[in-house]
């Protein structure tokens, strides 16, 4: 082999310099010849322990197989029996705590780039067979309300079409997606990519109907009057959530989700031809996230910092990511909260911080950050975008009055089905697990998708 | 959906739309406003529901163009749709039997005020409502607001409707003149509502106001809306729109609202006059 097995094979990129200037999408994918070379590198293990570190159990070792083999097309079928967003896993997943990280090769060498694999078969496809030229196909079997168009809700929606049920997903946005299209930015997962998604899930025989908002347009129990025999809820947590320091309300300091929301959502970045408006200073401080810090330098910061209190293994981030946000030129200021904003004349000018040193592990098992006495030091900063977590939108819950809530808020639904406390619901994704990842979204829609198929075959 | 059935002009570059949305229209109540975007590339903005028919499965908004959004909303006319309504968001008003209730709708805050001020009437209050605007050629719905309260008082800055005076002077006149009000209900510029809730505050009359922040999704999740009411942190597409006027933080709210200024004016300017942007 020319090239060492040790070596897992580059994920081609946009050169720093250039992308940080652009939102198009950074990571370029595999060709033909370099996905093959990759996955002669897997070992086609008897353990497959792949398999097990994924949160939908894809059978791995058989995608692989195939694209040694040169057959794409059927790689992409088995990929699809398990998950039903390739194009979006492959691309957001952070594989390194998942599949790679348990990957036998990983041992002793760099682990098989399992997630690029994905991608590639599932771009494969895309190429050819576009959604676009899809049959339209009809269902006609038992009314199923699915409310929010993100990972979970797109899920449902797909494995019940696919069952023949008669699908209607709502969404409270515009635009389907959820955090897809509103939270990850263009230049990490194009929108056309998710449209493409949802217009497949779409041809499958589902119905889509945006900017309605169960909980006020319709109720849960209004949309069971009107003839659904069972609703999914997965509407997040889309809720941001604020650090409560002195200087939180200046102008000039927002949430990551109101940041994200403008600029992906909203295309703030081709302001004034969209005409939502977002506004980065020169010295911008991001609390908490790496999206928003790149996000920030693509729409002209002279300085951007991530600003996180843990170290850097504790970083939720997908690693790739914050490779490609240092390449870019973003700052990690770790170990180091923000206690105080000081404004002037309404807007924010700059950040007093504390430097932290990791104690003791706290109940997610994350070393806990402890704050050195005497560390304060103050910088200039005129953008502040706090990303540091996110709570349950209480809308549904307000307006369901049976669907037991925990009380954080979150519904509290049954781990291997979906099941919530009020007969005929399900629900699944961060409104009830709290903020996580899409894959694990799509699991649980997986898994709710089986019950509810379950439940309305022996009515 | 969503088609507009009517536009009628009623003040200065005030115009009403009677729009096409039955869900809204069946669910709507006091209070509540919906979310709109005009344009593929317009913005998320929030009107106030003026009025709503369920039975026709129609709202009623009245906009002031004052900003781009609300230009391209101008350029409408009826036959065209809106490309997205949502709602009805936010909390619907309280609406309580207190025995006099005070309604004062600023500019196109009149609109805000209209659905709230009968809503208070057919509960069994006596409402009065103050009107006021810059100018007479900035007023309208006096015959609607007539309709719906006990006492409509109108009022203009320039004196050319109604009574010369701010919509507070005639507020502070009604409780120097003794009259048990039990609650007032504010909706117009930040700084009228301001106004209103100092002038009720040594009388200590409870006071709701229709806040009016910045909103970018209004569905709770993003915190664009965030304002201050009794030193916390509130979202007004959630929490709100209703607060009271009391605890409101609208020096902060005032500042708040002036964060994208610059930006505001660019695209003003873009569509001044044209039909695109």
């Amino acid at each position: 082999m020319a090239k060492s097995i040790s070596a897992r094979h580059d994920m081609p990129r946009q050169e720093p310099g250039v992308r940080r200037h652009n939102f198009q999408e950074v990571a370029l994918g595999y060709d033909q010849e370099t996905a093959v070379a990759e996955a002669n590198r897997c070992l086609e293990c008897k353990n497959s322990p792949c398999v097990r570190g994924c949160p939908v159990e894809i059978d791995i070792p058989a995608f692989i197989r195939e694209i040694k083999k040169g057959n794409f097309a059927e790689s992409i079928k088995i990929v699809r029996e398990k998950n039903s967003l390739p194009a979006v896993c492959g691309r957001v997943c952070p594989q390194e705590d998942q599949c790679e990280k348990v990957c036998t090769l990983g041992k002793k060498a760099q682990p098989v780039a399992i997630g690029r694999l994905e991608r590639f078969v599932a771009d494969y496809e895309r190429e050819r067979r576009p959604v676009a030229g899809m049959p339209q196909h009809a269902t006609s079997g038992k009314k199923v309300a699915v409310v929010g168009s993100g990972p979970a809700g797109l899920t449902v929606a797909g494995d019940l079409a696919k069952l023949g049920y008669r699908v209607t997903i709502f969404e409270a946005l515009h635009k389907p997606g959820g955090v897809l299209v509103y939270g990850i930015p263009e230049f990490r997962l194009p929108k056309a990519i998710v449209q493409e998604e949802v217009d497949y899930i779409q041809k499958l025989g589902a119905e889509l109907r945006t900017s309605v908002i169960i909980g006020r347009t319709i109720t849960v129990d209004e949309l069971m009057a009107d003839g659904f025999e069972a609703v999914f809820i997965g509407s997040g947590a889309g809720l941001p959530k604020f650090k409560g320091i002195p200087g939180e309300q200046l102008n000039g300091v927002l949430s990551a989700n109101e940041f994200l929301t403008r600029s992906n959502l909203m295309k703030a970045y081709d302001f004034p031809t969209h005409h939502t408006p977002i506004r980065v200073g020169k010295r911008v401080a991001v609390v908490g996230a790496v999206d928003s810090a790149r996000t920030a330098l693509r729409l002209g910061a002279d300085d951007v910092a991530i600003v996180y209190r843990r170290s850097r293994d504790e970083m939720p981030a997908r690693a790739e990511e914050v490779e490609n946000a240092e390449e870019e030129g973003v700052r990690l200021d770790l170990l180091t909260d923000p206690i105080r904003l000081i404004g002037e004349n309404g807007w924010v000018k700059a950040m007093e911080c504390l430097r932290m040193e990791l104690g003791e592990p706290d109940a997610s098992g994350r070393r806990q950050p402890v704050p050195i006495k005497g560390s304060e030091f103050i910088t200039p900063i005129d953008t502040v975008i706090m990303a540091i977590a996110t709570s349950a939108n209480p809308l549904i819950r307000q307006t369901t009055p049976s669907l037991e809530c925990n009380k954080r808020g979150y519904i509290v639904a049954g781990e291997e089905t979906g099941k919530t406390s009020k007969d005929g619901v399900w629900a699944g994704g961060d409104i009830v697990t709290g903020s996580a990842t899409v894959i694990l979204a799509m699991g649980a829609g997986m898994k709710a998708a089986l019950d509810i198929d379950r439940y309305l075959r022996s009515k | 959906m969503n088609t507009i059935l009517t536009k009628k002009s009623v003040a200065d570059s005030t115009s009403l739309f009677v729009v096409e949305a039955p869900q809204i229209a069946r669910k709507a109540q006091a209070g509540q406003f919906v979310i709109l975007r005009v344009v593929q590339e317009g913005e998320r903005f929030p009107l106030t529901i003026a009025d709503f028919d369920r039975e026709a499965g129609t709202i009623t908004l009245v906009s002031l163009s004052i900003g781009a959004s609300t230009m391209v909303l101008e350029t409408l006319n009826e036959g065209d749709r809106i490309l997205d309504v949502a709602g009805p968001l936010g909390n619907p008003t309280r609406v309580e039997k207190v025995g006099v209730v005070a309604c004062v709708g600023g500019g196109v805050g009149i609109a805000a005020v209209h659905p709230v001020a009968r809503a208070f009437r057919d509960a069994g209050n006596c409402v009065i409502s103050i009107i006021g605007a810059k100018s007479k050629s900035k007023l309208f719905w006096e015959d609607k607001m007539a309709q719906a309260s006990t006492e409509l008082i109108v009022t203009s800055d320039d004196g050319s409707a109604g009574r010369q005076g701010f919509v507070t002077q005639r507020l502070q006149e009604l409780i120097d003149a003794g009259r048990k009000i039990g609650l007032v209900f504010a909706a117009g510029p930040a700084i009228m509502m301001k106004m209103v809730a100092k002038t009720t505050l040594p009388s200590g009359i409870k006071t709701i106001v229709s806040l009016n922040p910045v909103m970018i999704d209004g569905t709770g999740m993003c915190g664009g809306c965030r304002v201050v009411v009794g030193g916390q942190q509130k979202f007004t597409c959630v929490d709100g729109p209703d607060f009271d006027a009391h605890e409101v933080d609208f020096d902060l709210l005032l500042t708040r609202l002036t964060a994208y200024r610059n930006e505001e004016e660019v695209t003003r300017c873009r569509c001044k006059g044209t039909r695109e942007l």
